[in-house]
């Protein structure tokens, strides 16, 4: 798909709208490369002038910060805010809670001040605008799911029902898990253990949640960040091969039912 | 007879009060052994936080049967407090009940509320005990609350029941009162005469007022601190969104003059310790979250890392530290500063493992009734643990050198990072 870069447009002479911050699980993993271009492929739709900025996009420092590397983050943050000041970028929208959350509360106190919003709060406002629309016989309708939070996105930012107004104007039927929005369960990526082995207990994190969200039968699992979204279909995997319950981010949701 | 005992009430009280204010000046001399942190921003939101979470107990009400008994228990010790009052001035001078003629029918109505609000409390304590040794709610059987903190936390219980009991009982010996609940006791002391109910409303009166002061005394050394620090604790919780991390301004600067010495001062700025090894290198905010964790176990509850059987433990965390604390302030106490012990809160009593286990995923700050971030501790320990030991497991230093080369904590070529906009 044609995406254009920041310096696309500078060389254009023009700015997008928004940029549109990949992250690295976005650009990299496999799993998360499909949400990446489920979400590009809504922008295009919608009519959103957007860019990426492609190379010089760089981890944010998260995992490295929460590990306890500071310097590895500063150096990361520098770097980036660098790049996004230099190009005067006001808005950014992300589809990882993490780079959403690192962007938004603490790259302001650095110097990188912009209007971050993550890609579910984006879509919510898209729909409400009328720039998404679904087609009549959306295939998702009356679909059960369940939708889990992030912790990024919920304890941490206190976005809970964005994302939940988006599967419901998709008349699916939302089936809320034991422990949800402020309450919900981690998926046991978060803190830098995406990139560790789990330390030793009685059960792994992701298979406790994935468990939680088998126990509400529904047929399908959302998620709004690229971390959860393995954690959790590594967890479902592991318990119901046979059933082969879905974990979809919600842009992947999005981008079938749009027109 | 009647002047020894206005001597001897007065000198207890005194006394009690003398000790107290000591105590408190030695915690709070213990907390500002933390780092400075200026938290004088927005004042309106923070006496909001104070009416809402401290007064108003707004977390208690996730669980809404558990915060109704805490609410007993809370609004009866506060308004029978009121009570004190008089009980303190009737035993300096020497008089009984000595705001009931000026108040007239009031004081009856007052009585009577505190009667009510007495057997509250005793019944919410009794079904606390209850809950902690007959049901065994899991988060108070946890190994955390072994020995001592298990013996605190009933003590409590025990303690609030026979204070209150002492305060009915005193009512109801009063052979001039009738009061809406110890009115229905009376018929035990039906066959008493009245010299010998009369040693009984003294005894109750003066078991009710020694325990209070008892009970007073007891505070600073228990986790029943909180009915104090959780008014400044709320005041002081932080306000911004709670995925933000303290940024380290020192790592910043550091940072900034690498890549444009021209900014760099010329002097050299003092060699900082990065993160903490230890209670001192802590703010003073955490260490005051520590003296004003009450052993819930909320935290832990909600924890994922704990719940699945993990080391880690975010009550442990803070019980580590107030223990690390107070032994720091006996240290101090003792040599008038702080020397050495070969003793620091990472390691010694704080492992790495259960540092390990966490997924900063904020379900312990956000359990928390009383405005405390274990997790806060947690970062400084890791930051503590990766800048000044190097001690991280191999997968991460892989991840920080993928960082660093690559720009990805994974080892992909940072030219595919815009690959996905060429695959189908």
């Amino acid at each position: 798909m044609k995406v254009n870069t920041m310096a696309d447009f500078l060389a254009r002479g023009e700015k997008p709208e928004v940029l549109f911050w990949v992250g690295c699980a976005g650009s990299f993993d496999q799993r998360a490369q499909k949400i990446t271009k489920a979400f590009a492929t809504i922008l295009d739709k919608a009519g959103i002038q957007y860019a990426i900025l492609g190379k010089e996009e760089a981890c944010t420092g998260d995992p490295a910060r929460r590990a306890g590397n500071e310097f590895m983050f500063q150096m990361m943050a520098y770097q980036n805010i660098q790049v996004l000041n230099g190009y005067e970028i006001k808005k950014i929208v992300t589809t990882c809670p993490h780079c959403f959350n690192t962007l938004k509360n603490e790259y302001p106190e650095l110097g990188g001040v912009y209007d971050v919003i993550h890609h579910t709060t984006f879509l919510q406002e898209l729909i409400e605008q009328g720039k998404i629309k679904f087609t009549d016989s959306n295939e998702w309708k009356g679909k059960s799911i369940t939708y889990h939070d992030s912790c990024y996105l919920g304890r941490a930012n206190d976005i809970y029902e964005a994302p939940r107004k988006v599967l419901e104007s998709l008349d699916m039927e939302l089936r809320e898990m034991k422990r949800c929005k402020s309450k919900g369960l981690c998926c046991g990526a978060g803190g830098a253990q995406m990139f560790k082995e789990e330390e030793k207990g009685d059960k792994r994190i992701n298979m406790e949640r994935a468990d939680e969200a088998i126990e509400t039968k529904a047929e399908l699992v959302a998620s709004a960040c690229p971390f959860c979204n393995t954690m959790m279909t590594d967890g479902i995997k592991n318990r119901t091969e046979e059933l082969n319950t879905e974990v979809l981010d919600i842009a992947e949701i999005v981008a079938k039912a749009i027109q | 007879m009647a002047l020894i005992a206005q001597l001897a009430f007065s000198l207890i009280t005194g006394v009690a009060l003398f000790f107290f204010g000591k105590k408190l000046m030695n915690i709070r001399r213990n907390i500002l052994l933390g780092k400075s942190l200026v938290m004088n921003d927005a004042p309106a939101e923070r006496w909001k936080n104070v009416l809402i979470l401290a007064f108003g107990q707004k977390k208690m009400f996730r669980n809404p049967l558990v915060a109704i008994l805490h609410l007993f228990v809370y609004v009866g010790f506060v308004i029978i407090n009121i009570e004190l009052l008089e009980i303190i001035v009737d035993g300096i001078a020497g008089t009984h009940r000595i705001f009931k003629p000026y108040l007239g029918s009031f004081y009856d109505f007052l009585i009577n509320s505190f009667e009510i609000l007495a057997a509250l409390v005793l019944i919410a304590c009794v079904v606390f005990l209850v809950r902690r040794n007959i049901i065994r709610l899991k988060r108070f059987i946890d190994k955390d609350l072994n020995g001592w903190p298990k013996t605190d936390a009933n003590l409590i219980l025990i303690i609030e029941i026979v204070l209150m009991g002492c305060f009915l009982t005193m009512n109801a010996a009063d052979v001039n009162e009738n009061y809406i609940l110890s009115s229905y006791l009376k018929p035990i002391f039906s066959n008493t005469s009245s010299s010998t109910l009369s040693i009984i409303e003294h005894t109750a009166w003066w078991i009710h007022i020694l325990g209070i002061y008892a009970f007073m005394n007891y505070l600073p050394y228990s986790k029943h601190l909180h009915i104090v620090l959780a008014f400044p604790n709320a005041y002081y919780a932080p306000l911004e969104a709670k995925g933000k991390m303290h940024n380290m301004v020192s790592i910043q600067n550091e940072v900034l003059y690498a890549m444009q010495p021209e900014l760099a001062p010329t002097t050299a700025a003092a060699p900082e310790k990065f993160g903490a090894r230890d209670v001192m290198d802590l703010s003073w905010k955490n260490l005051m979250d520590a003296y004003s964790c009450t052993e819930c176990g909320r935290c832990s509850t909600a924890c994922p890392a704990n719940s699945t059987g993990k080391l880690l433990s975010p009550r442990k965390i803070m019980m580590a530290t107030r223990d690390r604390l107070e032994e720091v302030g006996k240290n101090i106490d003792k040599n008038a500063e702080f020397i050495a012990d070969e003793k620091s809160l990472l390691h010694d009593y704080i492992s790495v493992e259960e540092l390990r286990a966490c997924t900063t995923c904020n379900a312990c700050v956000e359990e928390c009734p009383v405005s405390i971030s274990p997790l806060d501790i947690i970062i400084e320990l890791r930051r503590s643990l990766v800048m000044e030991e190097s001690n991280a497991p191999a997968e991460w230093n892989g991840m920080f050198s993928n960082i660093e080369n690559n720009f990805a904590p994974w080892k992909f070529s940072p030219d595919d990072r815009d690959a996905w906009t060429k695959q189908d």
